[in-house]
């Protein structure tokens, strides 16, 4: 008997087979028909209506855009990874500028019960707006679409990373506060080598979550601001009907968004501690 | 007698009662430890033994009285006074070695690494855990772990030691082999300790006094009995001494019998009692001869 592992391997390339298979053969043209019109035969067959491309052909684009990422051919012709690489610098630049407030902010309100009762109000207050929703407003203060889309990431991956750092902080064992103070930790000391190591994977929790949410938003802002990006990319595609170029480019964000998921997922290994 | 190190005056705990009303866990506690001392105190449960231990190290506060250690009233924890809590506190992100080092470094922040090293390995081989340095507390027995705990503690040579129960969350068997070790590392230093018990024969294995608190509320440390068995002491022969039997009843009677309506003197201090040396108490005297004859 194979492993687990190798068992569900197994499984999962037949999944795909199965898959390919039922979407090859189900977005096959019609078989021509004798007899055509000469309407028919001009229009180029019989096919009226636009088809999802099958999967053999957004293989062959896919290999076509992979072979060469990065070309740059003018403002509507840019390669899949240049398009990648703008909305992952708008991603991390936000998610940067968010981690920069949320995490000092997140201490001072699981230290501080009263910063925890006067922040909260607000905090609940704007957490659930859709991020999308800042954009008019942002679009209209900074003048800058590209600072817009980043402020739109900033806005929306703030707030797990806030409540994360807030409750892990809060949550450190009295146990470990007391080790610190019957040893004369300074605030300092102590807020950096016993209640940041012990919230660590409280705080990388919140972390994950936001690249997730800001992966999640950077696409519907760039199909918003235009220019670049693998939104914009992927509304531009739709526009020209190409959709085997739409198809491709939301199988790039699935692997993108899987990318910056794992990567956190290996920081959050690196902080977490067993009892 | 030498000089006490610690005075604890007229100690008291007040909590609300959730009522409306206040719950007095104990009153106008009073004692004194004598340096190099080894005192274990033994009350029921909800006496506030552990309150009382977490005021001296500094982590609670009482709600009257104070407590004075080499002339200076104590305002919050220091260094001077180490704590093993009985839950090992250790931090589970940190290796063993970097647990000791981590409060070594806090004691002597002058010190150079090679020191701090040198100082911090020195007392895991004393618990016999010098071959576990790089290991994580996860990775430790409970027991193991208690150790870590206790050097952590004798590393940074405090005045005074308290010790919070530190071996009950242990089987019998690993408490009885760290209760010899504990013997051994006090015989070596002679720190002042101040520990909690529930443990008759492990109070009397080590301690110079042992205190008696009564039932709480309104606990009082009635009184303080003193462990006539000469040091060194070891688990394996100490009940070949006929004081440890004498002792052992005048405290399991107390606890029994008197832990109830138990008194302290008229000035508030314990009553300094030598069961080694015949009975205190006319009610000891008649448990006593009652123990005899269920005994006999």
């Amino acid at each position: 008997m194979a492993s687990l592992n190798v068992r569900a391997a197994l499984l999962s390339v037949s999944f795909l087979i199965v898959a390919l298979g039922l979407w090859e053969m189900a977005t096959q043209p019609p078989e021509a028909q004798t007899g055509l019109t000469e309407y028919e035969r001009m229009m180029g067959g019989v096919e009226q209506e636009s088809r999802v491309p099958p999967p053999s052909a957004v293989l062959r684009l896919a290999w076509e855009e992979l072979s060469d990422p990065f070309y740059d051919a003018g403002a509507n012709d840019k390669g899949i990874g240049i398009q990648l690489a703008y909305s992952v610098y708008r991603v991390l630049a936000g998610y940067v500028a968010a981690m920069a407030i949320a995490l000092p902010i997140g201490f001072l309100i699981g230290m501080s019960p009263l910063m925890y009762k006067a922040l909260n109000p607000y905090i609940q207050l704007l957490r659930p707006i859709s991020p999308l929703a800042w954009m008019p407003l942002a679009l209209f203060i900074i003048q800058d679409s590209d600072a817009s889309a980043i402020f739109v990431i900033f806005i929306c991956s703030i707030w797990p990373m806030l409540l994360n750092t807030a409750f892990g902080v809060a949550n450190v064992r009295q146990d470990w506060v007391n080790v610190a103070r019957t040893h004369e930790l300074g605030p300092m000391r102590t807020a950096l080598t016993v209640i940041l190591p012990a919230a660590a994977p409280t705080i990388l929790t919140g972390m994950r979550i936001s690249i997730g949410i800001a992966w999640l938003v950077i696409v519907a802002a760039e199909m918003l601001v235009g220019g670049t990006g693998i939104g914009y990319y992927v509304w531009n595609e739709w526009n020209n009907l190409d959709l085997a170029s739409v198809i491709f480019s939301i199988l790039m964000i699935g692997v993108v968004g899987m990318l910056l998921d794992l990567a956190l997922g290996k920081a959050q290994k690196l902080v977490e501690y067993k009892e | 007698m030498s000089k006490s190190i610690l005075e604890v005056d007229g100690l008291s705990k007040v909590y609300p009662d959730g009522q409306g009303g206040d719950l007095t866990v104990f009153e106008d506690v009073r004692f004194a430890l004598e340096k190099g001392e080894f005192v274990c105190i033994i009350g029921h449960s909800g006496c506030g033994k552990s309150t009382i231990l977490n005021v001296l190290a500094g982590l609670d506060e009482a709600s009257s009285g104070n407590v004075v250690m080499n002339g200076k009233e104590i305002k919050g924890p220091g260094l001077e006074r180490g704590v093993v809590f009985q839950n090992y506190s250790l931090f589970p992100w940190k290796t063993t070695l970097s647990n000791i080092t981590f409060a070594v470094r806090a004691r002597w922040p002058q010190w150079s690494k090679e020191k701090v090293r040198e100082h911090s390995e020195s007392y895991l081989k004393m618990v016999g855990l010098d071959h576990a340095l790089r290991r994580k507390p996860s990775q430790l027995s409970g027991g193991m772990r208690q150790r870590v705990s206790i050097a952590r503690a004798f590393a940074t040579q405090p005045e005074l030691l308290l010790l919070d129960e530190p071996f009950g969350a242990l089987d019998a068997l690993t408490r009885g082999v760290i209760q010899d070790e504990l013997v051994k590392i006090w015989e070596e230093t002679r720190q002042t300790v101040f520990m909690i018990t529930h443990d008759v024969d492990e109070a009397i294995l080590l301690s110079d006094r042992i205190f008696l608190m009564s039932n709480g509320p309104n606990a009082r440390i009635a009184e303080s009995v003193k462990v006539d068995i000469p040091h060194p002491r070891a688990r394996a022969t100490i009940f070949q001494n006929p004081a440890y039997h004498k002792t052992r009843d005048y405290l399991v009677d107390f606890l029994v019998n008197r832990s109830g309506g138990a008194l302290p003197e008229e000035d508030g201090s314990p009553k300094f009692v030598e069961p080694a040396k015949g009975v205190a108490s006319p009610q000891a005297a008649a448990a006593e001869s009652a123990a005899k004859a269920v005994n006999g």
